[in-house]
């Protein structure tokens, strides 16, 4: 199966899946801007985005997405190592053009991964997870908080410091890996060429800096609240 | 004496060519499987012909002196090539293109070569946009041409400033296909060092692995020699660093002439040499002089000022500038032939009117950015340009580019008769490597023509006519006496080598060559010069035979020693073009005696007496050659001074 | 205005693939800027040669950038510190007195050293075997004016035609991948009529040949056509990336 043999092929899952996750993370992103103008509606989605079937299979879909990303970028990089051979150079210098997460693709993706562990351990198990487990309150803090009751989970962790500070470093990072990814699986996918190029690497920006900013804003708005 | 059989067909000149293919022998697709041909080198002439060749159905093994058949040194030739197409309706014919070469070869080719040649032109060019050369083309979607030396047609195709190299991946990519499809068999980085002849006919060749430095055999039942011109005689030139006369040399001392080997050709346009370090010497296409123009100053007060780096060219007006070509040649102009344009720079500069260190002369597209616009001339020439700027960092959009004229490209080489095959049997030479088509001096873009007429279109059918008798005979084991004593010998030569010990790099010697033939052998010789110089060549070769120094073992990958083989040859092939020099007493072409020439400083040729094409015969170590003459009957156009004045 | 200058140069030397290379260091006294940066390693070899020392082996041929032969990684790039050049074409004036400059090979699985600087690039070569070309044999081809083909895309042919296949792509890319110049040749002979009827079949045979040599995913960093001595596109590699999908999902 040349999706799976080819170098190109495994590229393509790449991209599709990385422009998936895209997809979501502005999902995502507009869902959570939603709790600074209504507590109520983001609930209500929080809800809607319960324990139920629908939900549980986007999850799933989700979930496939995010892992078939991960084991194709562990594939790839370790066969490009391969191909790099034994020896190293000396000398290293990045040309002009050639952008820093370009190359540091692998590693900033390990840095959201990383994130999204602590992530998915602060929102995810206590609510879609503790859900389907049966609760429908879980412990945040002391106080008991309804596992729909999304915005309860933003101004409880958004209220510290650390982890906000925490939150906003996953933004950086993930801004740098999107302004390369998106640009770069449009390219792969073949639907560039010379002057598209630029006005993908463009919109990459844009759309990176849209999706981090969404999420750094919700971050900082529930800090500020917190604070005052 | 032996006779010089050329063996050209009989009739009227332009049905020789259709004639011989029509009575030819061929041999049959089930005969074909079991020839082997040799092919050495992988230029335009040898890939074009071993993918010709395995396409025919023979067995190819096809040799490559570098890591890979793409890098030849056809890949540098830059302007363009010929062809009679006539497309741009300018007058041009078959017969226009032959005229035009053979008096820009001053009347020393043969003529049915020659319209061979052009016939085959058209087919070139057909050849390569089927195979996906990227050629000019105009907004209407047909070819675009330009204009070269020597020619009032627009008739020279070109791929940008990178011609050759577009027609030389062209046939790397038909050669790629048959070596893919195992009809090719390929060897790279090896270098031949002698040919094998078993019973008077060619049946194989002797090669150095160049990675493990291991002498292997090869036999086959015809060999063909496609490795270029000997230039590099002179160490420096355009050529490149691996281009070598060597092959062809042990081709002659098996016993095939060696013809013409004073013509050489000297090319206008070169970046000047700047320092004993220099390594090579850089071309400007010629086909610049398209749109610049060559120039010194009137005065001498103001040469004399630019060299001392007082005077800028820019500050220069018009009316102190001497456009010599336009001035001496006005209906060509900038566009004489190379020899012609080389001969001019020369005179110009010896009379001390040369910039820069002397030795070079402006080439300027002031005019042309003014008439043209920027755009258009960076369009054409950009990648020139850029070229230039790097190696002298000088800007030629704003200051004129400096050029003078160098080694460029031999046209003398193995004799070889109207089948391309040399006077031994079995034994083929083409593109550069043989003397055939461009007589006293090449016209521009037509050693792209020749190498690829030679590989596609001419020796895949002649060598038929060789090979139609070879059908019976069985394939020769590599263990015959021959080839053991062709190996052998080799081998005492290379033990020969590494065994001196000496004080001396084999580059300090080739300088030392190079200065020799620069100075007595070059673009203006005189009988005196020359003996002198045969003289000192001979004092050379003991100095190189007693006093060389190669580090390392036989038996490995050595440079050195690659090029101290080379060398010995250079210093032997130097000997011979100095001695056909002396012997060819009147100037045509590349060859200029200086006792020779018109009161106008112009080329005097001698017809009634030299009319022939002196092969060299090889009589042994340290024995004079002997002279055979092939005479130039020319039954169809008439010998006439060359004029490129009206 | 060029001057002599002397340098320091950190050479990497190895006598075969299999064996283990180190740097040397070497001294070199009054070397014009004038001199091309292959120049400077003649002297250097005719130093060592006096010496009696082995000289150090690189491929070069052309000197005049065009043949691809020449490769060298310098100072953390493929042909120099210079853009648009090989490294035949580099100049010593692009280095400053009392310099010093690290040689190396090119270092990529698909490029075995063969001796010190010198490499194998025979992969290219197969890679091309498997598809680089258009099925065509001598003769029997129709009038060249017979197919008229836009200015548009014979330039952008020519502009894929440049490449040299000297492996600096490769020999720049983190990955080691060799994607620029198989798409370069795809890209070329895809735009043209001629090459148009096998596009397909050759994107696929190339590709496959280029992964079956070892070498790595193309991640779109653009090494490769910031390091390309022929300012060959990335351009090329979307188009490559366009024909072999649109190839596979037309079988």
């Amino acid at each position: 199966m040349w999706l799976l043999n080819s170098s190109i092929g495994k590229k393509l899952i790449m991209s599709i899946s990385g422009i998936f996750l895209i997809l979501f993370l502005l999902f995502h992103m507009s869902m959570n801007v939603t709790a600074i103008f209504s507590e109520e509606a983001y609930n209500w989605i929080c809800a809607f985005l319960g324990s139920n079937w629908y939900a549980v299979a986007g999850t799933l879909v989700l979930a496939a997405g995010v892992v078939i990303h991960i084991l194709y970028s562990i594939m790839l990089t370790l066969q490009n190592r391969k191909a790099r051979g034994n020896d190293r150079y000396a000398v290293n210098t990045r040309p002009k053009n050639v952008e820093w997460a370009s190359q540091n693709m692998f590693v900033l993706g390990l840095v959201v991964i990383g994130f999204m562990v602590l992530h998915f351990a602060q929102f995810w198990y206590k609510m879609m997870f503790a859900e389907l487990m049966g609760h429908h309150a879980v412990d945040l803090g002391g106080t008991m908080v309804s596992t729909t009751a999304g915005a309860e989970f933003i101004k409880y962790y958004f209220s510290q410091p650390l982890i906000a500070v925490l939150y906003l470093v996953w933004y950086v990072a993930l801004w740098f890996h999107l302004t390369h990814g998106f640009w770069s699986a449009i390219q792969t996918i073949g639907w560039s060429n010379a002057i598209w190029l630029k006005r993908w690497q463009v919109i990459s920006n844009i759309l990176a800096t849209v999706i981090c900013l969404g999420f750094a804003f919700v971050t900082i708005v529930f800090f500020l609240k917190a604070c005052l | 004496m032996t006779q010089i059989n050329s063996k050209i067909p009989k009739g009227p000149l332009a049905e020789k060519w259709t004639n011989y293919k029509a009575h030819q022998k061929l041999v049959n697709p089930a005969n074909k499987r079991r020839l082997d041909i040799i092919v050495v080198g992988t230029g335009l002439a040898g890939a074009s012909a071993a993918a010709s060749l395995a396409e025919m159905g023979f067995n190819v093994l096809n040799f490559c002196i570098q890591d890979s058949p793409r890098r030849a040194h056809s890949i540098a030739a830059q302007g363009g090539i010929n062809a009679a197409k006539n497309y741009q309706n300018d007058g041009d014919s078959v017969y226009r293109l032959f005229y035009d070469t053979i008096k820009g070869g001053d009347y020393r080719a043969r003529e049915a070569n020659v319209h061979r040649l052009a016939e085959v032109s058209n087919s070139i060019i057909d050849q390569c946009v089927a195979q996906g050369v990227p050629f000019a083309r105009e907004y209407g979607g047909l070819l675009d041409n330009r204009s070269f030396g020597g020619a009032q047609v627009s008739r020279t195709f070109y791929a940008r400033g990178q011609t050759g190299q577009q027609l030389l991946l062209g046939a790397y990519s038909a050669l790629s296909r048959q070596v893919g499809l195992n009809k090719v068999k390929m060897y790279k980085r090896y270098e031949m060092v002698d040919v094998v002849v078993v019973d008077g006919r060619a049946r194989g060749i002797i090669a150095r692995n160049l990675i493990t430095g291991k002498l292997e055999r090869f036999a086959a039942h015809a060999v063909v020699i496609a490795t270029g011109g000997y230039v590099n005689t002179f160490f420096l030139s355009t050529n490149a660093m691996a281009s070598n006369g060597s092959a062809a040399w042990q081709c002659y001392k098996k016993g095939a002439y060696f013809a013409n080997p004073c013509m050489v050709q000297i090319h206008p346009t070169c970046i000047p040499v700047h320092g004993e370090f220099q390594s090579k010497l850089t071309l400007m296409s010629e086909s610049l002089r398209n749109d610049g123009r060559i120039w010194v100053p009137k005065k001498k007060e103001d040469a004399e000022a630019i060299r001392a780096g007082k005077l800028k060219p820019t500050q220069i007006n018009e009316e102190a500038r001497d456009y010599y070509l336009e001035r001496r040649y006005p209906a060509f102009g900038n566009l004489v032939p190379r020899d012609v344009a080389s001969r001019a720079a020369k005179e110009r500069c010896d009379a001390g009117y040369g910039v820069g260190a002397g030795q070079a002369v402006y080439l300027d597209f002031a005019e042309a950015i003014n008439r043209l616009g920027k755009d258009v001339v960076e369009a054409r020439y950009g990648n020139l340009f850029q070229m230039y700027e790097k190696i002298v960092d000088d800007n030629p959009y704003e200051t004129p580019m400096m050029i003078y004229p160098a080694l460029h490209y031999s046209m003398g080489g193995i004799w070889v008769d109207y089948e391309l095959m040399t006077s031994i049997p079995g034994l083929f030479a083409i593109g550069e490597a043989n003397f055939s088509d461009h007589g006293a001096n090449r016209l521009g873009a037509s050693a792209l023509m020749q190498g690829l007429a030679d590989g596609y279109f001419v020796l895949p059918y002649t060598i038929q006519n060789y090979l139609a008798d070879q059908i019976q005979v069985p394939r020769f084991s590599t263990d015959l006496p021959e080839f053991e004593e062709a190996e052998k010998h080799i081998k005492e030569r290379v033990d020969h080598l590494m065994s001196i010990n000496g004080k001396r790099s084999v580059d300090s010697l080739h300088k030392e060559l190079g200065h020799i033939m620069w100075d007595h052998v070059g673009m203006a010789r005189n009988a005196e010069g020359l003996k002198e110089a045969i003289d000192m060549l001979k004092k050379l070769k003991k100095e190189f035979w007693s006093n060389v120094r190669i580090p390392g073992k036989a038996g490995d990958l050595n440079v050195e020693l690659e090029k101290a083989l080379r060398l010995a040859d250079f210093i032997e092939i130097g000997e011979l073009m100095a001695h056909d020099s002396l012997d060819r007493a009147e100037s045509c072409g590349g060859h200029f005696r200086e006792e020779y020439q018109t009161p106008e400083g112009e080329a005097l040729r001698r017809d009634d007496e030299f009319s022939y094409v002196s092969c060299w015969e090889y009589q042994g170590e340290d024995k004079a050659p002997v002279m055979l003459k092939e005479p130039l009957d020319y039954e169809f156009i008439v010998r006439q001074q060359r004029n490129y004045k009206n | 205005m060029d001057k002599n200058i002397n340098i320091t140069l950190k050479v990497w030397r190895q006598k075969g693939p299999k064996e283990k290379g180190a740097f040397e260091t070497y001294q070199l006294k009054d070397i014009s800027q004038g001199s091309s940066f292959l120049e400077m390693l003649d002297i250097l070899n005719e130093q060592l040669v006096n010496d009696g020392k082995d000289p150090v082996v690189f491929d070069h041929d052309c000197r005049e950038g065009i043949c691809g032969m020449c490769s060298l990684y310098i100072d953390g790039h493929p042909h120099g510190p210079d853009s648009s050049i090989t490294t035949c074409q580099l100049h010593m004036r692009k280095f400053n007195d009392g310099a010093t400059i690290t040689v190396e090979p090119w270092r990529s699985a698909g490029f075995p050293v063969v001796r010190d600087l010198m490499v194998d690039r025979y992969a290219y070569d197969k890679i091309i075997q498997a598809g680089g070309f258009v099925s065509v044999n001598t003769g029997g081809v129709p009038d060249a004016n017979a197919i008229p083909i836009p200015k548009k895309d014979a330039d952008l042919a020519m502009d894929a035609a440049a490449c040299i296949g000297c492996g600096a792509c490769a020999a720049a890319c983190k990955n080691g991948s060799a994607m620029l110049f198989v798409s370069a040749k795809v890209s070329q002979l895809a735009l043209l009529p001629q090459g148009r009827a096998e596009a397909a079949r050759r994107a696929k045979a190339m590709v496959a040949k280029m992964d079956e040599l070892g070498f790595g995913n193309c991640t779109n960093t653009r090494a490769c056509e910031a390091e390309c001595p022929k300012d060959v596109s990335i351009s090329n590699i979307a188009r490559l990336n366009r024909e072999f999908v649109k190839a596979k999902l037309q079988d």
